[in-house]
């Protein structure tokens, strides 16, 4: 390309259009007279910023920052610039540090309340033990504190305020000593055990420990959160040894069958597993508390199943609800419905004689038992409620 | 070595734990003889102990047993770190075989009464399906397949055959958990020594300590105290791996399960950290074992409890990481009042010279403007 005619584009840093030859005369007045005025002297451009701040204090009054820009003040000889000029300066440079400070407590103020000081402490020594690790977990992984303060305070407003969870027959979980929440399980996904757990916490003060599936602590970041909030694997030997260290222990013995039922079976109770709470509960003598609730099952109705998928991913049932594969992430949403928890009398075992755990019959009569409390208990609800989302 | 009677051989005292233990037996004044027993001399000061070169593997160990009329064997040979003894099927052969040469032996001599065992908690295996805490008569979820928990699973059924043929001879097996301390070298603690230490994403693993002065005491207890049985042995409480890392202050990188393995293979073959799979589901799942039998029957009480041992390990390390808890600690520093003065906070007007913007004479202010300067 040696033989390439070269053609000039633009006015080599002159005004103009750039057509290569003289600019016009109205660009030519657009230029500033660059060439022939002097520049200023470098000592006003070098600290343009200390000495508009000193100009700036003097205008407001002795300022905090002052000490800081000490010495400056005595630049008295500010520029004699005209009213329009602009400069550069550092957008933080001229803030003065009381400015930050008390623009800090008032939002401190603000996310704090009052006592903004102590508990902001409080909040600050809290996170330099979460991130030093000085904190104490129970055998089971159950960290008291991050649940009560985080995982509750998550779950609290979706209990209240979504679900408007209403409860009855709270007094009959004993106020101390193991006792076994038996539920009926629904929802599609378990957010009925998560809401029982934080309504139990809140009415009763204590921590429902959940006893969950396999499929749970196989799943990452499920299976850690499980573990975190108290949950263990759904095992004799778990929910023994949590009975007999008097725990508070939730059971949903329907498991995938009870939660993944489709809505046209809404409330009718599946088969009770093979009654291994109840032996659980005889071995250790602790009461039954069953526990129906009503609302779980509208939240995702669920109206199809792909099994062949699911097989395939490893999971009990991939759901198709009426909104959820249809709208993406935001059918994700439950449904508003009323929540009804009803807690059933307390059913006593520590009646019967020390090797009725060993008895199969006895297990299956106290497993009948319960499965017909609750779904007495569940009709008695739905007669009662006027809406589901009432 | 004072007035007692009992003549003790233990072997695997090459290593430093072995060395250790044995010279622990020595002090008992119930122990007249300690006899130490392995292929490599061992390394440090074995004070008291007579060591004896013989190789397990081979039925020298008999003869010794028979001329030094030993009455007490403590078995502590049983390696989980392939590297230190060259490679994996050595490990095999040294745990597996070296321990049915050595329980033929005490077989064949009728002067043996008690046998100790030094196994592990690592017979439990970890998986998803685990309960939380393990129990002496649990059994592992999933029989192991490779590596050194197949190793121990083996052992112990060794050693269960031995407790049935001599039923005379009394019998204990300690399934210690993860020994720990400044002086252990084992594939967990190479992998707390990582400056960067992987972690499996999404989960976070139960983990129990046992420090290694208990361990001493334990083997001395075992020894001085004749309780036959198998017994758990574990510091109190429980770590969460999240939360060792964090006591160290080290960061961690979360990896998903398949990345760590291959990372774990890849730094075995650097010979950074040893990263067998069964490690990595115990990094994974985690694993918790019960010790009431451990105080109750073996009446045994370890001085450290699990966070305590762990802080005893984490004291050596020198952190790398750490950077939030001292951004923390800076802003905590700088807060106007600590928890510890605000019984004295409503009367000082908590907000009022800090907000004007006249300049506040409180002269803690202004030493705290100069420290946020400064």
């Amino acid at each position: 390309m040696g033989d390439a005619e070269i053609i000039p584009i633009g006015t080599r840093g002159k005004p103009g259009r750039g057509t290569g030859k003289q600019p016009s005369s109205a660009a030519r007045g657009l230029a500033p007279k660059a060439r022939t005025t002097p520049r200023k002297p470098p000592t006003s451009t070098t600290e343009p910023a200390a000495a508009t701040a000193a100009g700036a204090d003097g205008a407001t009054g002795p300022v905090e920052a002052a000490p800081a820009t000490g010495g400056h003040d005595v630049v008295s000889t500010a520029p004699v610039v005209s009213a329009a000029t602009t400069r550069e300066r550092h957008p933080l440079r001229n803030i003065p540090t009381s400015a930050w400070l008390s623009a800090f407590q008032q939002a401190a103020m603000e996310v704090f309340g009052e006592q903004w000081e102590p508990r902001l402490a409080h909040f600050l020594a809290f996170l330099r033990r979460r991130v030093t690790g000085d904190y104490v977990v129970d055998e089971y992984g159950f960290d008291a504190e991050i649940t009560q303060r985080f995982f509750m305070a998550a779950l609290r407003p979706i209990a209240q305020q979504w679900f408007r969870i209403e409860v009855r027959g709270i007094d009959n979980i004993p106020t101390e000593g193991g006792a076994l929440v038996v539920s009926n399980h629904s929802g599609t996904i378990p957010v009925d055990g998560l809401m029982t757990m934080v309504t139990i916490h809140d009415q009763t003060g204590r921590h429902l420990r959940a006893l969950g599936a396999d499929l749970v602590f196989k799943m990452p970041v499920i299976s850690q959160l499980a573990r975190k909030g108290g949950a263990t694997l759904a095992c004799n030997e778990d929910a023994e040894r949590m009975l007999r260290g008097g725990e508070l222990v939730g059971v949903w013995p329907e498991g995938f069958k009870g939660i993944g039922k489709p809505y046209s079976q809404r409330y009718k109770l599946q088969r009770f597993g093979r009654g291994g709470f109840v032996s659980a509960a005889l071995r250790t003598g602790v009461p039954i508390v069953p526990l129906a609730v009503v609302g779980a099952e509208e939240i995702y109705p669920l109206v199809g199943n792909i099994p062949a998928l699911a097989r395939l991913i490893g999971i009990p049932y991939i759901p198709i609800t009426p909104l959820f594969p249809l709208l993406g992430p935001l059918g994700l949403v439950p449904l508003p419905s009323k929540w009804l928890l009803e807690f059933g009398e307390p059913i006593r075992t520590d009646e019967y004689e020390p090797g009725a755990a060993e008895d199969p019959m006895l297990v299956f009569d106290v497993t009948d038992q319960v499965r017909e409390t609750i779904q007495q208990t569940l009709y008695s609800l739905l007669m009662q409620r006027t809406s589901v989302f009432k | 070595m004072a007035g007692g009677d009992k003549v003790v051989l233990v072997t695997g005292v090459s290593r430093d734990l072995g060395r250790r233990c044995a010279r622990a037996i020595a002090e008992d004044p119930s122990v007249r003889r300690v006899i130490g027993v392995d292929v490599t001399p061992p390394r440090g000061d074995i004070g008291d102990v007579s060591f004896v070169r013989a190789d397990i593997r081979n039925p020298v160990i008999a003869k010794v047993i028979a001329k030094e009329d030993v009455d007490t064997v403590v078995h502590m040979s049983v390696i989980a770190t392939p590297g230190s003894s060259g490679g994996r099927t050595t490990m095999k052969e040294l745990n597996v075989i070296g321990t049915m040469q050595l329980l033929a032996a005490c077989q064949k001599a009728p002067s043996v009464t008690d046998l100790v065992v030094k196994s592990t908690t690592t017979v439990y295996g970890a998986s998803s399906r685990d309960p939380a805490m393990f129990t002496e008569d649990m059994n592992p979820r999933g029989a192991p397949r490779t590596g050194y928990a197949k190793d121990v699973a083996e052992i112990e059924s060794y050693v269960r055959g031995f407790a049935r043929r001599r039923s005379d001879v009394r019998v204990t097996m300690l399934r210690c958990a993860n020994v720990i301390g400044p002086h252990v070298v084992s594939p967990l603690m190479s992998y707390f020594r990582l400056p960067v230490i992987p972690t499996v994403l999404g989960f976070d693993a139960r983990l129990q300590f046992l420090h290694e002065d208990d361990l001493r005491s334990l083997i001395q207890h075992a020894v001085a105290h004749e309780v036959p049985g198998t017994f758990n042995v574990a510091g109190d409480g429980i770590l969460m791996l999240s939360q060792a890392v964090r006591r160290l202050q080290r960061p961690a990188v979360r990896l998903p399960g398949f990345a760590v393995g291959s990372l774990g293979s890849a730094l075995r073959s650097a010979r950074v950290a040893d990263f067998s799979p069964e490690q990595k589901s115990f990094l994974t799942y985690g694993r918790g074992v019960d010790t009431t039998q451990m105080r109750q029957v073996l009446g045994f009480e370890p001085r450290f409890t699990t966070a305590e041992a762990f802080a005893d390990f984490a004291s050596g390390l020198p952190p790398t990481g750490g950077r939030t808890d001292r951004v923390l600690a800076g802003v905590a520093d700088r807060l106007p009042s600590t928890p510890a003065v605000t019984a004295a906070g409503p009367d000082r007007p908590a907000a009022g010279p800090a907000l004007s913007v006249a300049p506040s004479p409180g002269p803690s202010t202004t030493t705290r403007r100069g420290e946020s300067r400064g």
